[in-house]
């Protein structure tokens, strides 16, 4: 397929917004649980979402060049019934609207609380709030992954790991940029964030990994034979019906050559995974703000060159009737 | 249930691209807006077509065959481009199976091309909105024309009939017999998109003709030469008479 980069954008940027409200979250929730220090000032919790939103915002604006129309997009959260598209279109704006009461919660103070589940398990609105969001955060990265593992022929994106990695990777990237926030705060929470930022970039590479090895080693179902219906081993396209080009040889084909394609490969192990598990081991090791932060920057190129490469070796199955141009 | 498709048969196509002109010019004329064309006639001419006609060659030289191969959307019965469409725009018709795309609702994200196997549908660069083969649904149902016109423009165009026009499902009708007769198939059947446009296979005329028979034992020719041929001045009577 061909790399549309308002899709890169869209699905990278609204994985760190995700990854970053649950980071977050989960820092809240274990300091109500007391396995964390509460942050003293409420504004840690409500700025790091109205950061994460920031993130929600740049992606959703990327997601409208990539439409025709973007003055009809509020058509597109009709079939939800059918379509993965439809869904994310409507948890998208869901979840950053849940950010957003989230954020204004911990910066308003206005934060009554609601039951108790225990003397020590106090749970307040901005709790509640944050759980109904870590749902939406979670069925948005299924949505946002369902549309391409969804699509059965698209073989390299019809796996599981399609979910898994969307989600792993927008987590990992997310928990970076709550360190790099942490650091930047001077909170206490650093070494938690940074350590799991660690664990789950990990993680994102034996699943990565995974997809990688199983994508070379598909067996694609359709060929020549079954795309004209004629059985012979030696099929040759003399013509495709057009001479210069049509949206078939645009969109299908990813155009770079053989050694770009590797390249960006090794790049984006390199970058989302290799260099961020080191800056933020030394940056652990040091606390220093300026190196969680490149962690993250790094990371965030690598994952644009992810997705890039995500895009690109997915083989189409129209691309039998375009083999001669 | 209708369900409309075409018959394509590989055995008499000839490759002329009418059915791709005629398509062109009579949906680029319709109500719907044009069909955008850029460079035409220049370096790397390119634009929205609903049916392309492909070539291949099958087999090596010399026992080649070349396959003349016209490309449209299949109308499939469980066609993937249209539960993906988020806004509903992508359909197809209960009355008569035709999927179509409605161009006022539709946003143009280009997610139901990803979703088709066959790579049936273009987006129109100019109005921004997906297209594809219709069927010639304007012209199909259209009683201003006589009857025997109310059929796609690629059908009417072709000069070997190599296109047929019909309901698949009625048993009885046109396509279906020449389905079920010739062989007709449908293309990548391994993703269970069910097609209806069917495509008839290349089929040999073979007979066997065995080596007495290009020689006639009763050659009546051979008993005449046998005979001395009769004199100029001499009377005849070819009709009565052997020599």
């Amino acid at each position: 397929m061909h790399p549309a980069f308002s899709v890169i954008f869209l699905t990278t940027l609204i994985g760190v917004g995700q990854g970053l409200f649950l980071a977050l979250y989960t820092g809240q929730l274990y300091s109500v649980i007391k396995v964390l220090p509460v942050q003293d000032s409420p504004g840690f919790y409500g700025y790091g979402s109205l950061l994460a939103l920031v993130f929600l915002v740049a992606g959703l604006i990327a997601s409208f060049f990539h439409l025709g129309h973007p003055e009809r997009a509020w058509r597109s959260a009709a079939k939800w019934k059918t379509s993965w598209l439809s869904r994310e279109v409507i948890v998208l704006p869901a979840f950053m609207g849940t950010t957003f009461i989230y954020a204004m919660i911990h910066i308003s103070g206005w934060n009554p609380v609601l039951f108790a589940l225990s003397a020590d398990f106090i749970v307040d609105l901005s709790l509640l709030v944050g759980m109904i969001n870590t749902v939406l955060a979670f069925s948005l990265f299924i949505c946002t992954a369902m549309i391409y593992a969804c699509i059965k022929f698209l073989q390299e994106w019809s796996t599981p790991l399609t979910v898994i990695n969307y989600t792993l990777l927008g987590m990992a990237s997310g928990f970076a940029l709550s360190a790099a926030f942490a650091a930047f705060v001077e909170s206490d929470l650093i070494n938690f964030y940074g350590g799991w930022a660690i664990v789950l970039t990990a993680f994102a590479f034996i699943t990565r990994s995974a997809a990688l090895i199983r994508n070379s080693k598909i067996k694609y179902k359709s060929n020549l034979s079954s795309a004209i219906g004629i059985r012979h081993k030696n099929i040759k396209q003399k013509a495709q019906g057009s001479m210069g080009g049509s949206f078939n040889t645009r969109e299908y084909f990813h155009g770079a050559k053989p050694a770009l394609f590797k390249s960006i490969k090794w790049a984006f192990l390199v970058m989302v995974f290799v260099v961020p598990v080191l800056l933020l081991s030394v940056a652990l090791a040091s606390d220093m703000f300026g190196l969680f932060a490149l962690a993250f920057i790094v990371q965030y190129v690598g994952l644009i060159a992810e997705r890039w490469f995500f895009f690109a070796q997915a083989n189409h199955p129209q691309n039998l009737y375009y083999q001669t141009i | 249930m209708t369900q409309l498709a075409l018959v394509i048969d590989l055995n008499v196509c000839v490759g002329c691209h009418a059915c791709v002109t005629s398509c062109k010019e009579w949906n680029t004329s319709g109500t719907a807006g044009f069909m955008s064309d850029y460079n035409p006639y220049d370096k790397d001419p390119t634009g929205t077509f609903f049916n392309r006609v492909q070539t291949f060659e099958i087999g090596e030289f010399p026992n080649t065959q070349t396959v003349h191969f016209p490309k449209s959307c299949l109308h499939c019965e469980e066609p993937p481009c249209v539960p993906v469409c988020p806004t509903g725009a992508s359909y197809k018709r209960e009355e008569d199976g035709i999927v179509l795309v409605d161009y006022d609702k539709c946003i143009g994200c280009k997610y139901c091309s990803w979703a088709c196997p066959y790579g049936a549908r273009e987006i129109d660069e100019n109005q921004k909105v997906m297209k594809k083969c219709t069927l010639c649904v304007d012209r199909i149902y259209d009683e201003t024309l006589p009857e025997a016109e109310r059929k796609p423009a690629c059908v009417l165009a072709c000069p070997t009939s190599a296109r047929l026009f019909g309901d698949v499902n009625d048993p009885d009708s046109i396509v279906s017999e020449q389905i079920r007769d010739n062989g007709g198939y449908q293309l990548m059947p391994e993703w269970g998109t069910k097609p209806a446009n069917h495509y008839l296979p290349r089929r040999k005329a073979n007979i066997t003709i065995h080596k007495d028979e290009l020689t006639r034992v009763d050659n009546p020719l051979n008993k005449e030469r046998q005979l001395p041929m009769p004199g100029d001045d001499e009377q005849t009577l070819d009709d009565v008479m052997s020599w």
